[in-house]
């Protein structure tokens, strides 16, 4: 095997369009085996939509998408299914099949892919629904449960076949501190004892510092920064900082509202949004 | 138009090729949603059957009455309700209450990205979800169209024996006497026809919504009126190779 196996992931010159807006504009990095990369960037600049590509459900305007070394992008859907039994996708809404019950949801792949007996089966949900703190709520349907429930029982269903790879979509949006932290532990634990590689998209930061070994920040259609923790934390990058700090003054175009581009309609000021506010002074 | 083909050939690969691969369809969803398409339609099926047979009755009694030829009021129900009014009316009872659903079902799977992640965990939704909904669909409305047609008879009995002055034994014996197997057949040729067409225009609607909640109600209407248009269409194009050009 040469170097490159050691790539789980390659993203090259990555572009997609949705009709003339370009929404990932010549996206180019890599992700190696064991790391935990989270992708972070405001909200609609196309986390999901990488993700998305990166998993075969989107194809790309042009550019390449390699998984293990095979490229995906051109792939039929009988190829790719084998590529995707490699990996486990949690979707930012959780998507459980909202027919079956908790426990049918984890079990799913499981009775898919595997010849395992039923009770083995069994056996392994409960395991894996005790990994994400969900002990005893198998026979529940998804709408019996909460928003960040949900997230977890799509956790454990991506971690059903122990995949190599994860990618999860803001696994910890919707969790309370606690359950942030035991989900991060749990991503940290399965990273470090299986060297699983992760690929996450978070926006909560006390979390993404707490589990990337890489970020990568997104923003106007590509790669604002990226390095490890401390490089982002001292990055000189302005965006960057306000991104991080969580503060609503600073160089990230915030678009709003369209009356910033109109002018001339009073609008009340908001004093929680700083640089709204300083706008309409100015023009005041 | 597209989709629809693609649809039915992937469906006619997890049917007829894919068992030979190793592929087995598992039995308990298609028994599963034999009961959602099916048993949960009959009490519907059943008063519209009843129904038609009464209206078949009272019908053909008027017009035979006053020909003096009573006797033939059996024969007109029952070659009316197998030929015709039997597979035509189930299947409309069916696209409204069971295609519909399906479409619904299957579309609001699609816009709450289930059917997005099915294929990520490399389930194909042809085979996981339109396979047991359409063999489900093939037993279940022949299956239904056969129970009609027993029922319409029942109610052309009601009104023989209550209204007119036939005894039980001669509306049954007229009634058989009337009717030869290929009635039958092809009435259940029909069913068979109308299920495969019911069952992937409502998986196609479904399968290719877009646009969340509202794409969903729209793809439901496409679908029944699609579904309704199309099997009257066939039933006509049957009626004809059946009937009138052999
Ligand atoms: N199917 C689609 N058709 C058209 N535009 C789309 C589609 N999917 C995503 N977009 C656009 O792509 C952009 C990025 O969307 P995406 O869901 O990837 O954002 P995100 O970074 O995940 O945001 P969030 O943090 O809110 O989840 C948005 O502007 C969205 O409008
Ligand atoms: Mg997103």
């Amino acid at each position: 095997m040469n170097a490159n196996a050691e790539n789980v992931i390659e993203v090259t010159n990555l572009v997609r369009k949705f009709g003339d807006r370009t929404v990932l504009d010549e996206i180019s990095f890599n992700v190696h085996r064991g790391e935990t990369v989270v992708i972070m960037g405001g909200s609609g600049c196309g986390k999901s939509t990488l993700l998305r590509h990166m998993i075969g459900a989107m194809k790309p305007t042009s550019g390449i998408v390699k998984l293990f070394g095979e490229e995906i992008t051109m792939m039929k859907e009988r190829e790719l299914e084998r590529v995707r039994l490699r990996f486990g996708m949690l979707f930012q809404s959780g998507a459980l099949l909202a027919s079956q019950t908790v426990g049918e949801n984890v079990a799913l792949p499981l009775l898919q892919h595997t010849d395992k007996s039923v009770d083995e089966i069994e056996e392994i949900v409960k395991q894996k629904l005790q990994m994400v703190g969900l002990t005893g709520f198998e026979d529940l349907k998804p709408d019996e449960i909460s928003g960040g429930m949900k997230k977890r029982v799509g956790l454990a269903r991506a971690l059903a076949l122990d995949p190599e790879l994860l990618f999860s979509d803001e696994p910890t949006s919707g969790l309370d501190p606690i359950m942030t932290a035991v989900v991060d532990e749990l991503t940290l634990k399965l990273t470090h004892g299986t060297h699983m590689t992760a690929v996450v998209v978070s926006h909560d930061m006390t979390s993404a510092f707490r589990i990337a070994t890489r970020m990568i920040m997104l923003g106007h259609g590509g790669i604002v920064a990226q390095g490890t923790p401390d490089e982002i934390r001292n990055s000189p990058n302005p965006e960057v900082q306000q991104f991080i700090h969580g503060e609503a003054d600073g160089p990230v175009p915030l678009n709003l509202s369209q009356e910033e581009h109109e002018g001339h309609q009073q609008v009340k000021p908001r004093p929680f949004i700083a640089a709204r506010d300083r706008f309409h002074r100015k023009t005041a | 138009m597209k989709n629809y083909l693609q649809l039915n050939l992937s469906l006619l690969y997890w049917i007829l090729i894919a068992p030979f691969t190793g592929q087995f369809f598992k039995i308990g969803p298609i028994f599963r949603q034999m009961v959602a398409i099916g048993v949960r339609a009959t009490p519907m099926v059943a008063l519209t059957a009843f129904s038609v047979g009464v209206t078949l009755a009272m019908q053909a009694a008027h017009s035979l009455e006053s020909l003096g030829a009573e006797m033939y009021i059996p024969d007109l129900v029952m070659l009316t309700l197998l030929r015709e009014m039997g597979p035509v009316l189930i299947a409309v009872i069916v696209i409204g209450r069971s295609g519909s659903a399906v479409a619904a079902e299957l579309g609001t799977m699609k816009v709450s990205e289930e059917i997005e992640a099915l294929e990520v965990m490399a389930i194909n939704p042809v085979q996981y979800l339109v396979v047991p909904r359409f063999l489900a669909m093939m037993v279940m409305l022949p299956a239904l169209t056969i129970f009609g047609n027993y029922i319409g008879i029942l109610g052309g009995w009601a009104v023989c024996r209550f209204a007119l002055d036939f005894n039980t034994a001669g509306y049954v014996l007229r009634a058989l006497e009337s009717a030869d197997t290929w009635d039958l057949y092809s009435g259940m040729i029909k069913s068979v026809v109308f299920a495969w067409l019911i069952i992937t225009i409502s998986c196609n609607a479904g399968l290719t919504v877009e646009g969340g909640a509202e794409g969903v109600g729209q793809a439901t209407t496409t679908s029944v009126v699609q579904a309704l248009l199309a099997m009257l269409v066939m039933n006509a194009v049957l009626t004809g190779i059946f009937f009138f050009a052999a």
